[in-house]
């Protein structure tokens, strides 16, 4: 890769008391590229996306972004690199104390010290471009629909203008119609803004739309990365039985008999 | 099994707990002295504390004033000591009764809404969607909360000194018949400024203790529902306890020869 990597993996592990979640990740994102994380449920997935935001800190391994080492600055403590961050979070996590349009205003408000009036307007502009009307944002996030929790979750990702946005299972528990709008949201928001992105799901049809390439994170390690063309013939046995969904094959849920 | 090795857990655990919460105290401490503060917060959080907790705190003064009242009449009749009866209701009111009780219904009212509020935002991320929008959320969450709970506290007990030495005149002149004036004279003669200032400073520490624990019970909750739920518990039995065990610790520093 000629370019530097916007966010670069070396080696990364964590572990809790005597389970190792996370075994050695290494993993290079271009900026502007869209790297999807697959991989089943309770495989890490989250705790990897953690570890990049800060919000848990790695015990071994670099995480470099624009090339500098935030491995070991709790995200509390690193405002300038959060200021690059947006975050979808896979509940939305909106803020229920505060409007819609308050919630979409936060970083602008609180972490930029925007004025609330020009806050506001930019609020309004951000949710228009998830396709929410001005009449949204004065409602509460209780009142939303999931659908509209994700997109308001999204103008709240966006709003900050952020270089790079973390996607946590963006389309879980949408149906496919709505999931397929979020994901559209998705593309016209970050590839054609130029903005990079890592996320992390298990859909998917999510994973083929808004990814550029495609890693599948197995026991602690990511045991493939590829094109996200490539993902359907990777002659990878893992890979093709996450793919396909198949109980049968190398991977074996840990079930309880 | 090893009972050398359960105690060496016990203890182990306690430590770490012990620890974890005295880190606790210390940076949200830090953050309550440091700019920026948020005073719109703050005021948010004081109208909570004091202004909608005065029914309940006046309740319960006012009938408590009724009853020592009474109480030390049908006691101090025996011993032909009813002038006395004024007395012991101002002295008993402002250094024991009012902060204790206005700090257990405190603790019962507002830790417990704390700890839920700040639990459920824990377990739905939106703790950590603070932290991505470049917010600190000990700033953000906990600093108000302990400053509004420091100063409310001794406004709210002050309150009650009042209504509770109202309730016991309202029983000494119409059910006991003391002359009205007497009464009041007999209230204030004796009062002394430091037994008013020693109720006021349990009643800000009593403040203090009741924000930290909601704050923290709240903060580090886990596990959804269930998880809120015993962070909530926690918080008022803890405080309950703690202004206790700080309500004799601190008349034995104002009033032990």
């Amino acid at each position: 890769m000629s370019t530097p990597p916007k966010i670069h993996l070396e080696n990364v592990c964590k572990s809790f008391g005597p389970k190792d979640v996370l075994t050695g990740i290494d993993l290079d994102i271009a900026p502007a590229e869209s790297v999807v994380v697959i991989g089943g449920s309770g495989t890490g997935k989250s705790v990897l996306l953690k570890c990049v935001l800060g919000l848990l800190t790695a015990d071994s391994g670099t995480i470099e972004v624009d090339g500098t080492d935030i491995t070991h600055v709790a995200a509390n403590d690193r405002d300038e690199t959060n200021k690059k961050f947006g975050m979808l979070f896979q509940g939305g996590a909106l803020f229920d104390s505060i409007p819609v349009w308050e919630n979409v205003a936060f970083g602008l408000i609180q972490g930029s010290g925007m004025s609330r009036a020009d806050a506001k307007e930019r609020s309004i502009e951000t949710l228009a471009k998830v396709g929410l009307s001005k009449d949204v944002g004065a409602l509460s996030p209780a009142e939303l629909s999931g659908g509209m929790q994700k997109r308001v979750g999204l103008a709240r990702a966006i709003a900050g203008s952020p270089e790079i946005i973390f996607f946590d299972e963006p389309t879980t528990g949408l149906d496919p119609i709505m999931a397929d709008v979020i994901n559209d949201l998705i593309v016209a928001c970050v590839k054609d803004q130029g903005i990079t992105a890592l996320s992390i799901t298990h859909d998917m049809a999510s994973a083929r739309k808004i990814g550029d390439r495609i890693a599948m994170l197995y026991h602690g390690k990511l045991i493939w990365i590829g094109a996200a063309d490539d993902v359907d013939h990777s002659s990878n046995d893992y890979v093709d039985q996450f793919v396909h969904g198949r109980a049968d094959g190398p991977i074996h849920m840990e079930l309880r008999r | 099994m090893n009972f050398l090795a359960v105690i060496g857990r016990v203890v182990l655990r306690f430590l770490e707990q012990l620890g974890r919460f005295t880190l606790f105290t210390l940076t949200s401490v830090s953050h309550c002295v440091r700019p920026p503060i948020f005073p719109r917060l703050i005021g948010r959080q004081m109208i909570d504390i004091g202004y909608y907790s005065l029914p309940v705190v006046g309740l319960t003064a006012i009938f408590s004033g009724m009853v020592l009242a009474l109480q030390s009449y049908t006691g101090f009749a025996r011993f032909n000591a009813e002038s006395a009866i004024a007395n012991v209701v101002v002295l008993s009111l402002t250094r024991e009764l009012g902060p204790v009780l206005a700090g257990l219904m405190v603790a019962g009212r507002i830790g417990a809404s704390m700890a839920a509020e700040i639990g459920t935002m824990r377990v739905t991320e939106q703790i950590d969607a603070l932290t991505t929008l470049s917010t600190n959320p000990y700033k953000y969450l906990i600093a108000p909360r302990l400053i509004a709970g420091l100063l409310m506290l001794p406004l709210l007990v002050l309150v009650a000194d009042i209504i509770g030495v109202f309730g016991g005149y309202i029983v000494g002149v119409y059910k006991l018949g003391f002359n009205p004036n007497v009464y009041l004279s007999n209230t204030i003669d004796f009062l002394e400024p430091i037994d008013v200032i020693s109720g006021l400073v349990k009643a800000a520490v009593f403040g203090f203790i009741i924000a930290l624990m909601g704050c923290y019970n709240g903060f580090n909750s886990k596990g959804g529902a269930q998880g809120v739920g015993s962070a909530t518990t926690n918080a008022v039995v803890s405080s309950s306890i703690l202004i206790l065990v700080f309500n004799y610790m601190i008349t034995e520093l104002f009033f032990s020869v």
